[in-house]
């Protein structure tokens, strides 16, 4: 019965490259991230975390 | 600079919200039908509209949808325009997706309790409503990104990101999941079967959590708890990694919730894999938001809104640790198919979906109104009853779904099940269904007291007038990246470039898990003996498909000692090769019936289904009377034959052209079965006897509905059975 739920992927030709290219994808995802991450300055950062506060633009509340 | 002026829409927010509050009502109120219908099983009996099965769904998806989906729309609206100061970018798709997603939900509480469902978790909509959904969908989309394109800040907050990675990745799932063969004007099958259907189900199932019930909540607590604190998010950077690392993995974990089921093993690993990871994330976010607070702790104690808010922003802590912890295989061996699933759900939906989308309509209504919050005593009621609701919810649920796997697990010495009847383990944690009952009951009335308190702060207020505001228009920059910006920093003005990089990044995981799947099609270890239904057999799957049988009963024996010892052999991939949809379920009320073909006589079936509690003592199962009375509807069943051969089902020519007449011989066997009942040729023939005595038709049982849902639950699991006698 065993045959029933083993290896499914083993028939597949090429399949080693598989979980090769799944690693490499992600280890290059999060290289990025993190790249990017640690690449932005500080001031700006601040900046833009202000940006909710900044719709207080209203200049009245109405509308005709 | 040339100033701007213009004006944000609040009719639109207004109207999201009240429509938050009137479907979370109905959709919690059903709820609680729902949990008293475990304690009174017959509450409802004899109306197939309000029975369980059908109601279920109705519950998951008002709540989700409807609810929740409103509350998204009303955040998103409500804090796009500020952030991004513009007004939304038609008004005309503004009020398409508002009245749109409304008739979408009425016509699902219209069709889902009249049994028209495609069976799938979150997706039972039939197709012409799926449609309707992916166009209103594209409305909204189309809206938010019409008012990214025409914003007057070059910066896109955080949040925006999390409303676009929402809006693709949403469609994305729900054009693959619902792609269906339609048979009539609300019925299709499934384009996939068996183990790639369950795939792409919980690829999707998964991730409708991910995406309609977290990340546009993440975007909602990123700009709504700065605002109600008055202080920025505490990491922007966290929040960048929080984003990106979510989305990415969130995806890939579908898997988890077929665990130890006939799914290939190394996407059940996959899937456990990025589930562990994506705690990191998850856990990022929860510290985001709670630290974000830092200095303005003392408010918690006296904000309502603040309140409501910190016990969401926990609540989906908690939810997402133990959503990685019941992942573990070992984990989910117990839990799966349990309560402990239904207290896990409902921390993530009563807490963080609930309540964060309180704290916001507390928090959003003084302000439009221009007025004061009615009573703060009120609210702060609201929060503890609701939080008390919660925790009465949950921790008898946690309790249930701990003792029934135990007890379904336990062997006597001699090898036997200790608990060799199911119903033992459900008689047993009937005072926790009380529990949950009182706790949900708490969690409603803390709502309407939240309703009262609405209508008395709306009605002091002024009417809602669409706000004026004023911002220089932005600049055109030239092409490729400015002076000192970096290329991060240009994505981050780029609405466009951004949501492509959103959409590959949760293409991949997806990718990865189901190409191969679909791929491997004659892969899948076909079985020899498995055939096809025959045309009674697949009418009665309908039936079954119509009631919501699946909402409480597997079919899916997984390959543990226990369960080959109390349902037979375990499940295989191949076995579901011709199931269009998949059936698997993912919860356990009632015993696993994917052995349950020719275990018990039809009979047994009938009487079973006539009165649950006859046959089975003490059984919650709702009656099914009306299967018994009810013709069976054979006008489509050469079409289903002919959709199910387009999708790969091997039926012949002749089978099809013969498949009324099939049925009728099929279905006059188990008439002659059922005649070997006497209890049940006395009421009949008296049934007969009134019918000719009043000069009314008598339709024979061989044409009424029960026989096909016997004819179907007979072959279930059967095919192995035949090989297994051939050898």
């Amino acid at each position: 019965m065993l045959k029933f739920i083993k290896h499914h992927m083993a028939e597949i030709d090429g399949i080693e490259i598989y979980p090769i290219i799944s690693l490499l994808i992600f280890f290059l995802f999060f290289t990025a991230l993190f790249w990017w991450v640690m690449n932005s300055k500080k001031e700006y950062l601040d900046k833009v975390s202000q940006i909710p506060f900044e719709e207080d633009n209203c200049i009245q509340n109405t509308k005709n | 600079m040339e100033v701007q002026q213009f004006y944000y829409d609040n009719k639109i927010v207004k109207n999201f919200i009240y429509a938050t509050l009137f479907w979370g009502l109905i959709g919690m109120s059903v709820g609680l039908l729902l949990a008293l219908l475990f304690l009174f099983p017959n509450m409802t009996s004899g109306i197939s509209w309000l029975s369980f099965g059908r109601l279920r769904p109705l519950h998951t998806n008002a709540v989700i949808f409807a609810f929740v989906g409103n509350a998204i729309y009303a955040g998103v609206y409500y804090s796009s325009q500020r952030l991004l100061k513009a007004r939304m970018w038609s008004d005309f798709l503004s009020k398409l997706n508002f009245w749109g997603w409304q008739a979408i939900i009425v016509a699902a509480a219209i069709t889902l309790p009249l049994g028209y469902t495609t069976s799938k978790e979150y997706a039972e909509l039939e197709w012409p409503i799926d449609i309707a959904i992916a166009l209103v969908w594209v409305a909204f989309g189309a809206n938010l990104i019409g008012t990214i394109i025409k914003r007057r800040e070059r910066h896109m907050y955080v949040a925006i990101w999390f409303y676009l990675g929402t809006f693709v990745t949403v469609a994305v799932l729900h054009i693959f999941n619902s792609l269906e063969l339609p048979v009539s004007f609300l019925k299709s099958y499934s384009v996939y079967a068996g183990v790639q259907d369950a795939l792409v189900q919980w690829w999707y199932g998964h991730n409708a959590v991910a995406f309609f019930l977290t990340t546009p909540f993440l975007g909602l607590m990123y700009y709504f708890v700065p605002k109600a604190a008055n202080r920025p998010v505490y990491s922007y950077r966290l929040s960048i990694v929080h984003f990106w690392s979510l989305i990415f993995i969130y995806i890939w974990a579908g898997p988890h919730h077929l665990l130890y089921t006939a799914l290939p093993d190394w996407a059940q690993n996959l899937g456990v894999a990025f589930s562990i990871m994506l705690l990191a994330p998850s856990w990022g976010g929860m510290i985001n938001g709670l630290l974000t607070l830092r200095g303005a702790w003392d408010k918690v104690r006296t904000d309502p809104v603040l309140k409501f808010m910190v016990v969401a922003i926990t609540g989906y802590g908690m939810a997402t640790f133990e959503g990685p912890m019941l992942s573990l295989k070992n984990v989910n061996a117990i839990a799966h198919f349990t309560d402990w699933i239904i207290a896990h759900v409902h921390v993530g939906a009563l807490a963080w979906n609930g309540f964060l989308a309180f704290g916001m309509i507390y928090w959003l209504v003084p302000r439009m109104f221009k007025t004061n919050l009615f009573s703060t005593k009120l609210a702060n009621l609201h929060f503890w009853i609701g939080t008390l609701g919660i925790i009465l919810y949950a921790l008898p649920m946690y309790v249930a779904g701990f003792v029934q796997a135990s007890m379904w697990k336990q062997f006597n010495p001699d090898g036997t099940l200790m608990y060799g009847n199911f119903l033992e383990t459900v008689t047993q944690i009937i005072p926790m269904y009380w529990m949950r009952a009182i706790g949900g009951s708490m969690y409603i009335a803390g709502a309407f007291v939240m309703l009262y308190n609405m209508i008395r702060t709306i009605k002091s207020g002024s009417p809602v007038e669409d706000d004026l505001a004023e911002a220089p228009a932005l600049k055109k920059l030239k092409k490729g990246r400015l002076i000192g910006e970096g290329w991060h920093q240009q994505l981050e003005r780029k609405p466009v470039q951004l949501t492509l990089l959103a959409t590959l990044t949760i293409l991949i995981g997806g990718a990865i898990q189901i190409i191969p799947t679909i791929l491997i099609d004659s892969n899948i270890p076909t079985i020899t003996s498995v055939k096809p239904y025959t045309p009674l057999e697949l009418e009665g799957r309908d039936l079954y498909i119509r009631e919501g049988c699946v909402g409480c009963h597997s079919q899916m024996v997984r390959p543990f000692r226990s369960e080959v010892e109390r349902y037979g052999e375990y499940s295989k991939a191949g076995e579901f090769v011709y199931d269009h949809p998949f059936l698997w379920g993912s919860k356990r009320t009632g015993p696993d019936l994917h052995r349950e073909g020719q275990k018990y006589s039809d009979s047994w079936h009938f009487n079973h289904m006539y009165d649950p509690q006859s046959t089975s003592p003490g059984s919650i199962m709702p009656r099914y009377q009306w299967l018994t009375t009810n013709i069976l509807d054979t006008s489509d069943t050469e079409g289903k034959l002919k959709a199910m051969v387009t999708l790969g089902v091997p039926y012949t020519e002749a089978e099809i052209y013969h498949a009324i007449e099939d049925l009728e011989t099929q279905a006059l066997k188990i008439e002659k079965n059922l005649y070997q009942d006497p209890s049940f040729v006395e009421n009949y023939e008296a049934e007969k006897q009134a019918a000719a005595e009043n000069g009314e038709e008598f339709i024979p049982i061989r044409k009424r509905e029960i026989v096909a849902l016997i004819a179907y639950l007979q072959r279930l699991g059967t095919d192995i059975k035949v090989k297994d006698s051939q050898k």
